[in-house]
C-alpha cells in the first residue's frame, strides 16, 4: 500500500477512475439514446429503417470494440479531420465515447427487441383494437411493460460498458488500466497490491451493481 | 396470424397505410442515402477512396503478409483460449454448485472476482506485472489466452451453473432413486444434458472471444488489429482502408458463428432435447439464448 501513498501515484489512480466514470456516464446516455431509436427502427413498419437498423447491430455487434475505438482516432480523427475539442485529453475523450456509444447502443437495441418480444402479444392486439397507432401502441403499451424486462439485460450491458470504457487508454487517454500499467511499470517491487487496488475498486463497484440491478429486475418484473 | 412482433404490433395496410408507409420509406431512404452520400464526400474530400490506398488488397502478398498471418493468431488464440475457458468453466461451476461451502464460496468468489475485472486490466497485470514476479518474460500469446480464459471461463461459469439448474429435478431425483452418488449424478445425468442445452451459448461465446483477441493489440500481440491494420497501414499509409477491410473480415467471422449458434438453438429446440425454456406463456417469441447480450470488448 506503500504505493499509493505517494500523492503523485494516488494522484494517477483518482484521474485514472475518474475518466471511466466519465465515460460510463457519457456512453450510457449516448448508447440508451441510439439504442433506443435503433430499437424502435427494427419493430417499425418501413423496410428502409428496419434494414438499418438490422445492418447496424450487426456490423457493430460483430466488430471488435478496439478496432472500433481504434477508428475512431485514426479514422475520424487523423485521416477525415473530425476533431471534437481543442484540449487533446477532451479530444480522445469525446472519440472515445461516440465509440463506446455505437458499439453498446447495438446491445442496447437487441436487449428492448428482446424485451419487446416478452410482451404477450394479446397487449399489443388489444392496443390495436382500440385504434391506437403504431407509435402509440409502442410507447404507451409494449415499451413501458417491456423496460421492466430489460432492467436486468441493460443492467449487464452498463456493466460491461464501464468495464469495456478502459479500452479507451488504446488511444492515449490516461484511464485507470494504463494507469496501473504506468505504476506496475514504475513499481516493479509492488505490481501485486498495485493491481489488487485497481481490480479491487473495480470488483468492489461492479459487483454490487450486478446484484442491484439483479434485485431491481426481480422487483420490476411483471407476474405474468 | 404469424407470432412475429413486426405483424403484430401494427395491422395489415390499408390505402392509406400503404401511401403512408410509401412516403415514409422514400422520405427515410432518402435521407439515408444523403447519409451516405455524406459520409462518401468527407472520404473523398480526404482523398481516401485513392487507388494506391486500395490496390494492396488486390495484391495475394498484402493477404499473405499481413492479413491471414494476422487472422490466423486472432482465430488460433481465441480457440486455444476456448478449449481452456471451457475446463475452467465447468470446474468453477460445478465448484460453485458443491454442497460444501469451502468449496463453493471460493469458487463463487473467483468467478464474480474475474467477472467484474476488465479483461484489459488483467491482461496488463500477466504482460506487464507477472514478468516483474517471475522474472521472466511473458509470451504475447499466454497473456491474450491467460487473459481471456480467466474472463471468459468465469462467464462461462455462470451459464454452465444456470443450464446445470435448469436440468429439471425429476433427473437428479431419479438418479438418487438407482442408488447414483452425488457425483455420478453431476457427472453422468445433470452435465451432459445441461453441456446440450448450453451448446449455442458455447458458440456465442466464441464471437466474444474472437472479438476479445483484439485487445491482444494493446500489448503487442500480432493479430488482425496488429498485422492486417496497424503494421499494413503504416506501410502502405493506408490505415482507414485496412480498417474497413478488417472490419469485414471480423463481422463475415462472427456473424458465421452467430449463424451456427442459432442453427443449434433451433436443432436442439426441435428435437425437444433442451430442458423447457422459461417463455411467458403467450409471448409473442421465446426470447433469443443464442444472441451474445453483454458487449465484451
Amino acid at each position: 500500500m506503500d504505493v499509493f501513498s505517494d500523492p503523485t501515484n494516488f494522484e494517477t489512480y483518482k484521474v485514472g477512475f475518474l475518466w471511466i466514470l466519465k465515460l460510463t456516464a457519457a456512453g450510457t446516455v449516448g448508447s440508451v439514446v441510439l439504442g433506443v431509436v435503433l430499437a424502435a427502427m427494427r419493430v417499425s413498419p418501413i423496410p428502409v429503417l428496419r434494414g438499418f437498423g438490422t445492418g447496424w447491430v450487426n456490423l457493430f455487434r460483430n466488430t471488435p470494440l478496439t478496432l472500433i475505438v481504434f477508428f475512431c482516432y485514426f479514422g475520424l480523427y487523423s485521416a477525415l479531420g473530425l476533431e471534437l475539442s481543442d484540449d487533446i485529453d477532451r479530444n480522445n475523450y469525446w472519440l472515445g465515447v461516440v465509440g463506446l456509444s455505437v458499439y453498446t447502443a447495438a446491445f442496447v437495441c437487441e436487449a428492448i427487441r428482446s424485451g419487446i418480444n416478452t410482451v404477450p402479444a394479446g397487449q399489443a392486439e388489444a392496443a390495436r383494437a382500440i385504434g391506437m397507432s403504431f407509435l402509440q401502441t409502442l410507447t404507451v403499451v409494449i415499451l413501458p411493460q417491456a423496460a421492466r424486462a430489460v432492467v436486468a439485460p441493460l443492467g449487464s450491458i452498463f456493466i460491461a460498458l464501464a468495464k469495456n470504457s478502459t479500452i479507451v487508454g488504446t488511444i492515449g487517454l490516461m484511464e485507470s488500466s494504463s494507469a496501473m500499467k504506468e505504476l506496475i511499470n514504475a513499481n516493479g517491487d509492488a505490481v501485486v497490491p498495485i493491481f489488487l487496488v485497481f481490480a479491487g475498486t473495480f470488483a468492489l463497484v461492479l459487483i454490487p451493481t450486478g446484484y442491484l440491478f439483479g434485485w431491481l429486475a426481480n422487483r420490476l418484473a411483471v407476474k405474468r | 396470424m404469424s407470432t412475429n412482433t413486426d405483424a403484430v404490433l401494427y395491422d395489415h395496410p390499408g390505402p392509406r397505410a400503404k401511401t403512408r408507409n410509401l412516403i415514409l420509406t422514400v422520405v427515410f431512404g432518402l435521407a439515408l442515402l444523403a447519409l451516405l452520400w455524406w459520409i462518401y464526400r468527407k472520404f473523398d474530400e480526404k482523398g481516401q477512396w485513392a487507388g494506391p490506398l486500395w490496390r494492396p488488397f488486390l495484391e495475394g502478398s498484402t493477404w499473405t503478409d499481413y492479413i491471414l498471418p494476422g487472422l490466423w493468431s486472432t482465430v488460433s488464440a481465441a480457440a486455444v483460449a476456448m478449449v481452456f475457458s471451457l475446463i475452467f468453466g465447468l470446474v468453477f461451476s460445478v465448484g460453485r454448485l458443491s454442497d460444501h461451502w469451502w468449496v463453493s464460496v471460493p469458487a463463487g468468489v473467483v468467478v464474480e472476482f474475474f467477472r467484474a475485472v476488465p479483461l484489459l486490466l488483467m491482461m496488463f497485470f500477466i504482460f506487464f506485472g507477472i514478468p516483474f514476479l517471475t522474472e521472466s518474460p511473458m509470451p504475447p500469446f499466454w497473456a491474450v489466452v491467460i487473459g481471456l480464459t480467466l474472463y471468459n471461463g468465469s462467464v462461462l461459469a455462470e451459464a454452465f451453473r444456470a443450464g446445470i439448474r435448469s436440468v429439471p429435478r425429476g433427473q437428479s431425483e431419479a438418479g438418487y432413486a438407482i442408488g447414483m452418488r452425488k457425483t455420478d449424478v453431476m457427472r453422468e445425468i445433470l452435465v451432459p444434458q445441461a453441456a446440450r442445452a448450453m451448446l449455442p451459448v458455447i458458440v456465442s461465446q466464441l464471437v466474444v472471444l474472437v472479438k476479445d483477441t483484439a485487445l491482444g493489440y494493446i500489448i503487442g500481440y500480432t493479430e488482425l488489429l496488429q498485422d492486417g491494420v496497424n503494421t499494413l497501414g503504416a506501410n502502405f499509409g493506408n490505415t482507414v482502408a485496412a480498417a474497413i477491410v478488417a472490419v469485414f473480415i471480423y463481422v463475415a467471422l462472427n456473424a458465421s458463428l452467430t449463424f451456427f449458434a442459432g442453427y443449434l438453438e433451433r436443432r436442439t429446440r426441435r428435437t425437444g432435447r433442451a430442458p423447457r425454456r422459461t417463455t411467458p406463456p403467450g409471448a409473442l417469441t421465446p426470447v433469443g439464448g443464442a444472441t451474445a447480450v453483454e458487449p465484451q470488448g
